[in-house]
């Protein structure tokens, strides 16, 4: 009996400390936002706030709308735009980089990494600077006279700088599962018949799916609840899912803003599971 | 008998490292051929070239008649079974076996038909749904071979495919892949560093070493006729002694004249003289041609291993009478046990067995297999 219980012990002894960093900065702290979520100023249960969330109409477009359903649909399609460019992007370059030398791999990776060293707010202004109306891309334009371009405040330059900021997050596990698939695997295919699109979609595609699985979940989740970049890139005009809940922070309605993130946190927990789950279903080696 | 794969002058270099030195070979249908040598001989580049997934320098690479140099693997009637199988993953052995014939757009019936036939070719019949990554190493070298054959190519390039399975096991699997040949009658192209499974499952081997074709024959020809020490000592065990030819039929080492059956040489040629260790006759002391000290006996069942001291030069010699360690005995020789080569250039890098133990020598073959990539 010793002998078993000696080691378990020694687990426990050694998960201890993260076990408690856990629970005091992961799980407790939702626990609080579900118990704010679901209680009003006198922490009395209702579901008023969540209610609110779903039912609240502002004036807005000349009609009556769902406020925050519009805004959450409008942080959903903005974070799904990033994401998909994102992966467009990063896709080719993750399996070209995987591919190359190992000197020509760590310079690619260095130059990724860079931006990823400085200040968010620091980045996010220097896109403000870029994009503004007499900024570095129009003087650019229009010393090429190409004319200048209107762009920051629209959703293209919100879209720009939530690229720009998460697509670190989608090359990173996409280059670590390329650069681990054995070239042996892409060499079989070609012998058994596969043209280089053909390796492509039969091989690198279904082997890399985890990496595609990761790196969507890691921009699509900050994406979709980003603030900052929306107010300075989009002007304050694309009032985001994060922007509301900073604003009710910000309002002292801490009960109501704790509602939204609880919302937000379901819907992305009910995302995750599903693209795991189609994940795992394609990577098991299984059926037809 | 119909060529199907010629190699003309083919020269290739990494980084400037050459790796193949001007092969020439040609390739017949429906036999199987043995690329035999040790680890950075070449042979796995050569393969390669044939399969499409390099190109070589300069010369030629024919198929049926035609160059096909920058032909890509995926047109060429040519399928690999690669050393560690390289099995995908995310298929089942069902979907990995019907890989080519998916790509080819087979119907559907079709393929089930086919794989099927696969399957039992390789005695896999009912593992169909199985995920190959929980398979045995038999088994996966199984699904490799059966998705290797499907699309019927003319030629079959298996690079060290039994090194990553036991003894046993390897053994079963060389009986087998030779019936799988007979039966399918398509040409195999096998590469090893193991000489005895080249021996044992060849019409014809190819013994190679740093770049270059030394021999190209039947396995008896390349035992029994090595064309140098090279080949002599990589090609099971030899004792490689210098010699002067006396005449035709005539020769001289260790002090000695013998017969023998080799014969156009020059008058006095020095000359490399290769006696086999099952081939030495032992006699009493006095009936001997040579005379010895024995200095090891190794029992290893069938027969004896012994290490002789003729005058400095240690013989290995193996025999199934008895003889103990300290004991002088004579030696004799049938002119059919001794072969004549000529000197070259390997003439002088492999000695006698005063060096010899098993253990070393397994130790080496074992590293020569893991480097071979």
């Amino acid at each position: 009996m010793k002998t078993t219980a000696r080691p378990a012990r020694r687990q426990v002894l050694a998960l201890g400390p993260y076990s408690a960093w856990a629970v005091l900065f992961i799980l407790v702290p939702l626990l609080f936002v579900a118990y704010y979520a679901f209680t009003d100023d006198n922490f009395r249960f209702t579901l008023e706030h969540i209610q609110r969330f779903f039912t609240a109409t502002s004036s807005a477009e000349g009609g009556e709308v769902h406020t925050y359903l519009l805004i959450f649909w409008r942080s959903l399609k903005l974070a799904l735009i990033s994401t998909a460019i994102c992966l467009v992007l990063g896709y080719p370059i993750a399996y070209i980089m995987a591919r190359a030398k190992p000197k020509v791999q760590k310079t690619f990776m260095t130059v990724i990494m860079i931006p990823m060293w400085m200040n968010f707010l620091i980045r996010t202004y220097a896109w403000m600077t870029i994009l503004q109306d007499t900024g570095i891309l129009n003087n650019f334009l229009a010393a090429l006279h190409l004319g200048r371009i209107h762009i920051i405040g629209t959703e293209a330059a919100v879209v720009i700088g939530m690229v720009y900021d998460y697509f670190p997050y989608m090359i990173l596990p996409l280059y670590s599962i390329m650069a681990k698939m054995d070239v042996k695997l892409l060499e079989a295919a070609r012998d058994l018949g596969c043209s280089s699109f053909g390796v492509l979609r039969r091989v690198v595609w279904p082997l890399s799916l985890p990496g595609v699985i990761s790196g969507v979940n890691m921009v699509l989740i900050p994406s979709i609840s980003t603030f900052y970049i929306s107010q300075k890139l989009g002007d304050g005009k694309f009032f985001l899912i994060g922007d509301a809940i900073e604003g009710q922070y910000v309002a002292n309605n801490l009960h109501f803003a704790a509602a939204i993130a609880f919302v937000l946190m379901v819907v992305l927990l009910a995302c995750m599971a599903l693209l795991n789950h189609l994940a795992a279903q394609r990577t098991e080696g299984g059926g037809l | 008998m119909k060529k199907i794969v010629e190699l003309k002058n083919i020269t290739k270099s990494f980084d400037g490292d050459p790796v193949l030195k001007g092969i020439n070979l040609d390739i017949y249908d429906n036999e199987f051929l043995t690329l035999l040598g040790p680890s950075g001989c070449g042979k796995t580049t050569l393969l390669r070239l044939i399969g499409g997934f390099d190109t070589p320098d300069e010369g030629d690479v024919l198929f049926l008649g035609e160059r096909i140099n920058d032909l890509p693997p995926h047109q060429r009637s040519v399928n690999t079974v690669f050393q560690k199988y390289a099995l995908f993953p995310h298929l089942n052995v069902y979907e990995n076996v019907a890989f080519p014939l998916r790509e080819k757009k087979v119907p559907k019936e079709e393929i089930q038909e086919r794989v099927q036939e696969m399957l039992s070719l390789v005695a896999l019949t009912g593992f169909e749904h199985r995920n190959v990554t929980r398979l045995s190493g038999g088994q996966q070298q199984r699904v490799a071979i059966a998705r290797a054959l499907i699309a019927h190519p003319r030629v079959l390039l298996l690079d060290e495919p039994l090194g990553a399975l036991d003894l046993k096991l390897r053994k079963d699997m060389q009986v087998e892949l030779k019936k799988i040949q007979k039966q399918t009658g398509i040409t195999f192209i096998f590469v090893t560093h193991d000489q005895e499974e080249a021996l044992s499952m060849s019409d014809t081997v190819v013994v190679m070493s740093e770049g270059r074709i030394h021999q190209i024959g039947t396995s008896v020809d390349i035992y029994n006729e090595p064309v140098n020490a090279f080949v002599a000592d990589f090609i099971g065990e030899s004792n490689i002694l210098d010699g002067v030819m006396l005449a035709d039929y005539k020769v001289r080492f260790s002090g000695a004249k013998f017969q023998c059956l080799d014969a156009g040489f020059g008058k006095n040629e020095p000359v490399d003289v290769v006696v086999r260790p099952e081939d030495v006759d032992i006699v009493p002391l006095e009936q001997g041609q040579l005379t010895g000290v024995v200095t090891s006996v190794t029992f290893l069942g069938v027969h004896y291993e012994i290490i002789v001291d003729v005058g400095g030069f240690k013989w290995m010699i193996q025999t199934t009478d008895f003889v103990d360690v300290d004991e002088e005995i004579g030696i004799q020789l049938e002119p059919d046990a001794i072969h004549i080569m000529k000197k070259s250039e390997y003439s002088d890098l492999y000695g006698d067995y005063s060096s010899f133990s098993n253990e070393l020598e397994e130790l080496s073959n074992e590293t020569l297999g893991e480097e071979e990539e």
